[in-house]
């Protein structure tokens, strides 16, 4: 299809719905070929050999390895960093200021945390180190019990919605939901047989 | 500095606003034969370059949130150009202790390029409402006046429904509805048990083709804006055939200032700023229509100062900027596990909901004076940015755990948004702002904005009732509001239900309003106000289609006089 760009591909599409003025007429393969369009004109360059706009190198390392610990790969579908959610972080990160004291701070907090209790970054850190961080600020009902690990709790709840935001917004989290649907229909069918009992 | 650029041609009518007010009023007069030179602070709008229907948030490198993460306050980048609530130079004030919120639209169509297509007709009683509770003022006009004009505006845009005899919602000219999706299904279902009236929604999409127009497709992405028209908008809808007399001249990134009153006391044009080049122009017109949207229309005519009208235009009654309503609007949602066992399908339908919750209390007595309609949704809606917020919030941890409960969540929501009817009162209303101009040199709107216990009551009422429709699905509701405080039962700011009106109030009266029956004002019979200023009352009905058909009224009132030569 090369040499057709989206824009063409649109015009047909209004062209011919406006054509059906008796018919329902939809060109539902108009609309496919659009859906194709825009994912090959945006076929992105996951993971690899990315340059992280705001995160210094040890910083990104340590996003990453937190986005995969929040959403992992399982049977089903890829985890958050196949799904691009560290790049998201780090280009919504570097444009807005907020965002730079609570997930850089943040991740300096998580540092220097880990470099108390270990004398490790959370990255050089073992498995079981990092689980045990984890499993402290992952929770609120920590922070009640020990103030001093309030700002960690906060830094990663945003991060966990950040995390969830850019799974799902991906191809891959998209089809983990076995979500149908942003397509023309010629015909809307409502809602299949409900189960019964 | 050049000094001002005077237009050569004397136009039949200035229309201040493209939106559904002025869209409206451009189609009627150029069509009736008039000259109309339409004036639009924003820029056109491409469909086919600005409407984003079919991508998917990953198709954006800000996955519709914008650059920062901050579109998502205005609805995000997927919308149709759609404005904000804060535009860079052009500011508004609070008064201390006020909270409002003004959302702009400057672009061809307005508002209508992005909104919820919910398109009901005020009831017989909203317009005699003070006869009826003894509040705020009745209309100087019946239902029976505005019937045929929405019968006509129904005819023309397309408005699916069904007739149910509902008192509070009369019925109008429809287009056959859409079939309910499950989430509606089970929300219809458990509202039968409550005796809760729950019936196919009205909304300006077409079923089936009309006037040229293609049927829905039902990508339900109504809001990004349709390339295929299928839904309604000024900038699609209106405009198109406007153009298409020959008689219309679109001036874009023109922001009004000031309308120019002559010696004789009658409008001569309108002032405004070409915003390309910052310089002042001036058109000229016999009449002037303002739908520039309920407050700007407002601060128009208050800025429109001269020794004639000291205080504004068409202000000797003092009500210009006064009785400034929104919608009461308190939002909820609820988890239902029964959503859980449907199996994955095309959920999209139409832009906004199929089913919707009309006033139906109103033969009682209740805690409050008039009502609320309820607009429900839910369902496997396409993911994207901020979906599982909640489900992270109240799942808390990570990994395996957390991505099963996002998985098992899915499609399990049902959401409700309570609009009710806020009564005018004397601490809301805007004015212009002593000290502050915008990039334009045009002096602010200053708000001043409180919910009364009226407005207040029917919050808590709305969250009762979302709260029993999900328990009654076996659901569980999980949006908690506060008692007290700025947002007491999730009542939201005014201002962000984006309803607002009253600013120019109509009335017989000339003391007590500012505009008549035909939205023309009382003080200077060659300007008229067509957008959401005329509104006496906000009843629970959002206002686009009164709006429309209060425009259509006015203008055939207005080709009227032109022809008898009054104007």
């Amino acid at each position: 299809m090369a040499g057709i760009s989206r824009r063409d591909v649109l015009k047909n599409l209004a062209i011919g719905a406006a054509g059906g003025s008796v018919m329902q007429v939809i060109p539902v393969e108009a609309a496919a070929l659009a859906h194709r369009m825009v994912h090959n004109e945006k076929a992105a360059t996951p993971g690899g050999n990315y340059a992280p706009k705001y995160f210094s190198t040890h910083q990104y390392a340590t996003l990453l390895l937190l986005c995969d610990t929040i959403i992992p790969k399982d049977e089903k579908s890829g985890g958050a960093v196949e799904a691009g959610a560290p790049e998201f972080i780090d280009l919504l990160t570097s444009e807005n200021k907020d965002y730079q004291l609570e997930f850089g701070g943040g991740l300096m907090w998580l540092d220097n945390f880990c470099l108390d209790r270990f004398e490790k970054t959370f990255l050089d850190a073992t498995p079981d180190q990092r689980k045990e961080v984890l499993d402290l600020i992952a929770y609120r009902k920590n922070a009640l019990a020990d103030p001093s690990l309030s700002q960690g709790v906060a830094f990663f709840s945003r991060l966990r919605n950040m995390t969830c935001d850019g799974f799902y917004s991906s191809k891959i989290g998209i089809a983990d939901l076995e979500y149908i649907g942003n397509t023309a229909l010629a015909v809307w069918p409502g809602c299949p047989p409900l189960p019964q009992g | 500095m050049a000094q001002v650029i005077r237009s050569p041609q004397k136009y039949d009518v200035c229309v201040v606003g493209s939106g559904a007010g002025g869209g409206m009023a451009a189609k009627i007069l150029t069509e009736g034969g008039l000259s109309v030179v339409l004036l639009e602070a924003g820029p056109p709008v491409n469909p086919e370059k600005d409407y984003k229907m079919f991508m998917w948030p990953y198709d954006l490198p800000h996955r519709g949130v914008g650059v920062g993460g901050k579109a998502a306050e205005n609805f995000g980048e997927f919308l149709a150009p759609n404005g904000a609530w804060h535009i860079e130079g052009e500011p508004y004030t609070s008064a201390p202790g006020s909270e409002f919120e003004w959302f702009r639209s400057r672009i061809v169509g307005g508002r209508t390029n992005h909104w919820g297509r919910i398109a009901l007709r005020f009831a017989p009683v909203d317009f005699q409402s003070k006869t009826r509770d003894g509040l705020g003022e009745d209309w100087p006009i019946t239902y029976e006046d505005i019937a045929p004009y929405y019968d006509k505006v129904e005819s023309y845009i397309g408005v699916f429904g069904t007739a149910e005899n509902v008192s509070s919602a009369p019925n109008g000219v429809f287009l056959p509805p859409p079939k309910p999706r499950c989430s509606e299904l089970l929300i219809k279902k458990a509202c039968d048990k409550l005796n809760i009236t729950c019936i196919p929604a009205r909304l300006a999409i077409l079923t089936k083709p009309l006037n040229g127009r293609a049927a829905c497709h039902y990508c339900g992405q109504c809001g990004r804006g349709c390339v295929t028209a299928s839904n309604f908008s000024s900038s699609q809808v209106l405009i198109p055939p406007a153009m298409k007399t020959g008689k219309l001249t679109m001036v874009t990134g023109a922001m009004a200032r000031e309308v120019v009153v002559g010696a004789d006391g009658k409008a001569q044009g309108v002032s405004y700023i070409d915003v390309a080049t910052r310089a002042e122009k001036r058109v000229y017109a016999r009449t002037v229509v303002l739908a520039a949207s309920a407050c700007e229309s407002a601060r128009l005519l208050l800025n429109s100062r001269s020794k004639l009208f000291p205080n504004g235009l068409g202000n000797s009654s003092g009500q210009v900027g006064r009785n400034l309503m929104d919608s009461v609007g308190s939002d909820g949602w609820g988890y239902v596990p029964e959503l859980s066992k449907m199996p994955p399908h095309n959920h999209d339908g139409t832009g906004g909901m199929h089913y919707y919750i009309p006033w139906w209390k109103y033969d009682r007595k209740n805690e409050f004076p008039r009502g609320y309609h309820i607009e429900i949704g839910g369902g496997r809606d396409m993911p994207g940015v901020g979906m599982f917020h909640d489900v992270a919030h109240q799942t808390e941890g990570y990994g395996a755990a957390l991505k099963k409960s996002c998985r098992d969540h899915y499609g399990t929501g049902v959401g409700f948004s309570g609009r009710g009817e806020m009564i005018p009162n004397p601490d809301s209303f805007c004015e212009i702002d002593p000290v502050v101009v915008d990039q334009w040199g045009i002096p602010v709107l200053r708000f001043h904005f409180k919910w009364s216990e009226y407005e207040i009551r029917q919050a808590k009422d709305m969250q009762e009732t979302f709260k029993s429709i999900v328990e009654t699905m076996g659901g569980d509701y999980r949006t908690r509001t506060a008692i007290d405080g700025n947002h007491p039962f999730g009542i939201q700011s005014g201002g962000k239900i984006i309803h607002e009106v009253g600013t120019a109030r109509m009335g017989a009266d000339p003391k007590t309003s500012v505009v008549n029956g035909y939205c023309q004002t009382h003080d200077v019979k060659n300007v008229f106000v067509t957008d959401g200023a005329p509104l006496v009352t906000n009843p629970d009905k959002n206002p686009t289609l009164t709006i429309m058909a209060l425009s259509w009224r006015a203008s055939d009132y207005l080709l009227d006089e032109a022809r008898k030569g009054n104007i």
